[in-house]
């Protein structure tokens, strides 16, 4: 069974003349604990893709199947909770990390375990083992304005992770890094995708940052041009 | 995890700040209200404290306190005669503004029959008087001390006792002496105008070629006795005896020429929808509009509060969180916020009520409700916040 099944899915803002294809006909399927690129330029549809994974973005045709879930079919199925399954099977990871600045390294990472129904000892625990994981043990009360940007990466990271997500989905993680910086955050997710049996999916611009990666897909003015 | 305290713990400077701020505000409306109540007891703190069942005064006046009211001392033994009257005892009041300390010193003097009623309620330093002349006691408010003395009239009167909180409708502080020096204080001229008085007296008389001397001697000594009596008061006050019909005496009086006879009930409106009642308005009017300042603050804190976490917001959406979680949040620091300021302001108007110049009289009643509308704010102003956060996009949280 696939992580993420994507089939002929388009996504077309507006109607009419002034109506704008922003992804065509896209296909994909991600195994459990495969590491795939989605790499293209800038306004190539690549984030869009992921936001319909993701389950911000109504896809307007084709099908969305995440662990075995058919999730939307020519739009949302009505009877799916999107929050739900993004919280249950779906860990994000943000270019600008996306930290809540007033929380802890530790309590960022809690927030996403209580959200989901954890007790405050059970999230604790599982943070704590997650963050030490990630080498951050030292910064577990540390806010996020006083983390380097590779720590607030892996902050971000160990919370994307902490649901156990079936799959996760990064949008330029290694943006805002510097390139020793990115390619360590690259190798994290790789050694995670095979850990934790996670499906990334990682989308990114830049081709320096996607050595060692399972596949690799080309997106181009809204079409998956090739895999890799 | 509790994120409005969590956000309040990492902005504890703005928002302690904001809370000091907010608390103010609501410590000047406990403060209107306790100025609200305050203008009641002082209104009523003469009135109530004489325990008078009526109040007669001059016919077609509504005094002694919202009008000026003179009748004859001795009509208290024609109303001490009325079936249904257990006693009767004549009251004067005056305002006397004078100089102490080169500042100028108002107070409310009350001249009461030493062997009758209407004196000081209470005695909490020094005695009553005892002296018929030329002893005082005086309200807290006066601030004056046991043995300090304050020149009258033509004399120097002594403070021999000190009594509670009492007050003039106007909130000047009260002071008691005996009625005939109230008298005195009141209705009698200086020298110079007696001599003037009796001389006109004599001139006229003189210009009457009907009168012996004999008789124009006899004129001017009765006429000058009239004119120089201090024997008026402002006020008569009776108590009933048990079970009497107080309309019954009520009407008996009112038939009496020059006579008004007002009830206790009927002083009580007296002083307070007519005395009071403009005040009473304003304040209510101001305490309306600071509620409404405050309501305004507390949603545009809220609102740039919110604002300011959009991105947040966004962040918990995508990972899941339900609305509960982010409305939650707001509402919470809301009404954090709510709480925290109005005791800081119920803090401040606790130590410094007793510093106003007029009495602040905080009830417990009036805080509560206060309170109960200050939590209605909150929650009321939270919703434009909480409606906000509610239309944030989780797409919002991606992008740089």
């Amino acid at each position: 069974m696939y992580a993420v099944e994507v089939e002929r899915l388009s996504k077309i803002y507006g109607r009419g003349e002034t109506a704008v294809t922003a992804i065509a006909d896209a296909s994909l399927q991600v195994k459990p604990g495969e590491l795939v690129a989605i790499l293209g330029p800038s306004g190539s549809g690549k984030t869009t893709l992921l936001t319909a994974i993701g389950l911000i973005n109504e896809p307007t045709r084709g099908r969305v199947i995440l662990d075995g879930t058919t999730i939307a079919d020519d739009g949302w199925l009505p009877e799916i909770d999107l929050k739900r399954v993004r919280r249950e099977k779906i860990g994000f990871i943000f270019q600008a990390h996306n930290l809540i600045p007033f929380l802890t390294a530790l309590e960022n990472v809690m927030v996403a375990l209580e959200i989901n129904d954890l007790t405050k000892r059970e999230a604790r625990a599982r943070a704590v083992e997650l963050l030490e994981a990630l080498n951050l043990g030292h910064r577990l009360a540390t806010y996020p304005s006083f983390l380097s940007g590779g720590e607030s990466q892996r902050v971000a990271i160990a919370r994307a992770l902490a649901n156990r997500p079936k799959v996760i989905l990064a949008d330029e993680p290694t943006a805002a890094l510097d390139t020793e910086n990115g390619k360590n955050v690259m190798a994290l997710l790789k050694k995670l995708a095979v850990e934790n049996r996670s499906a990334i999916l990682v989308v990114t611009h830049d081709h320096r940052m996607v050595e060692g990666f399972d596949r690799i897909f080309d997106v181009r003015d809204g079409r998956i041009m090739g895999e890799r | 995890m509790n994120l409005a305290f969590r956000d309040i713990r990492y902005h504890r400077g703005r928002f302690i700040l904001t809370s000091i701020g907010l608390g103010l505000l609501l410590g000047v409306v406990m403060s209107m209200g306790g100025i609200y109540r305050g203008l009641f007891a002082d209104a009523l703190s003469i009135s109530n404290a004489t325990r008078a069942d009526l109040w007669v005064v001059q016919k077609e006046t509504s005094g002694p306190f919202a009008a000026i009211s003179r009748i004859p001392e001795d009509i208290r033994y024609r109303i001490a005669a009325v079936p249904g009257v257990a006693e009767a005892s004549p009251l004067s009041f005056e305002t006397i503004q004078i100089e102490r300390g080169g500042k100028p010193f108002r107070f409310f003097l009350v001249g009461y029959d030493l062997n009758g009623f209407g004196g000081p309620p209470v005695i909490i330093a020094g005695r009553g008087i005892r002296q018929k002349h030329y002893e005082m006691v005086v309200a807290q408010g006066m601030k004056m001390g046991l043995g300090e003395k304050v020149r009258l009239g033509l004399h120097d009167y002594t403070v021999v006792g000190i009594t509670g909180k009492m007050v003039s409708s106007g909130g000047d502080p009260a002071a008691y002496v005996s009625l005939a020096d109230a008298q005195e204080i009141q209705f009698k001229s200086d020298n110079d105008a007696i001599r003037n008085q009796r001389e006109r007296i004599a001139a006229r008389l003189a210009g009457l070629p009907t009168l012996s001397p004999p008789q124009t001697k006899f004129l001017e000594q009765n006429i000058a006795a009239l004119t120089e009596s201090t024997h008026t008061v402002n006020t008569v006050v009776a108590r009933l005896a048990p079970g009497a019909n107080l309309q019954e005496v009520q009407e008996r009086i009112g038939h009496w020429n020059h006579f008004r006879a007002i009830s206790d009930g009927e002083q009580t409106q007296i002083l307070t929808k007519g005395m009071i009642e403009k005040a009473r308005m304003q304040l209510g009017l101001f305490r309306i509009i600071l509620l409404v300042i405050s309501a305004v603050i507390i949603s545009l804190i809220i609102y740039t509060s919110t604002i300011d976490k959009l991105r947040v917001i966004a962040t918990l959406k995508l990972i899941g969180a339900q609305n509960r979680v982010i409305i939650g949040m707001i509402l919470q620091q809301s009404l954090l916020m709510g709480v925290i300021a109005y005791a800081i302001g119920y803090g401040i108007i606790s130590l410094t009520y007793d510093r106003f110049p007029r009495r602040v009289e905080l009830v417990a009643g009036d805080l509560q409700t206060l309170f109960v509308i200050v939590i209605v704010i909150c929650t009321v102003s939270s919703f434009v916040g909480i409606r906000k956060a509610l239309r944030v996009e989780p797409a919002e949280a991606l992008g740089g």
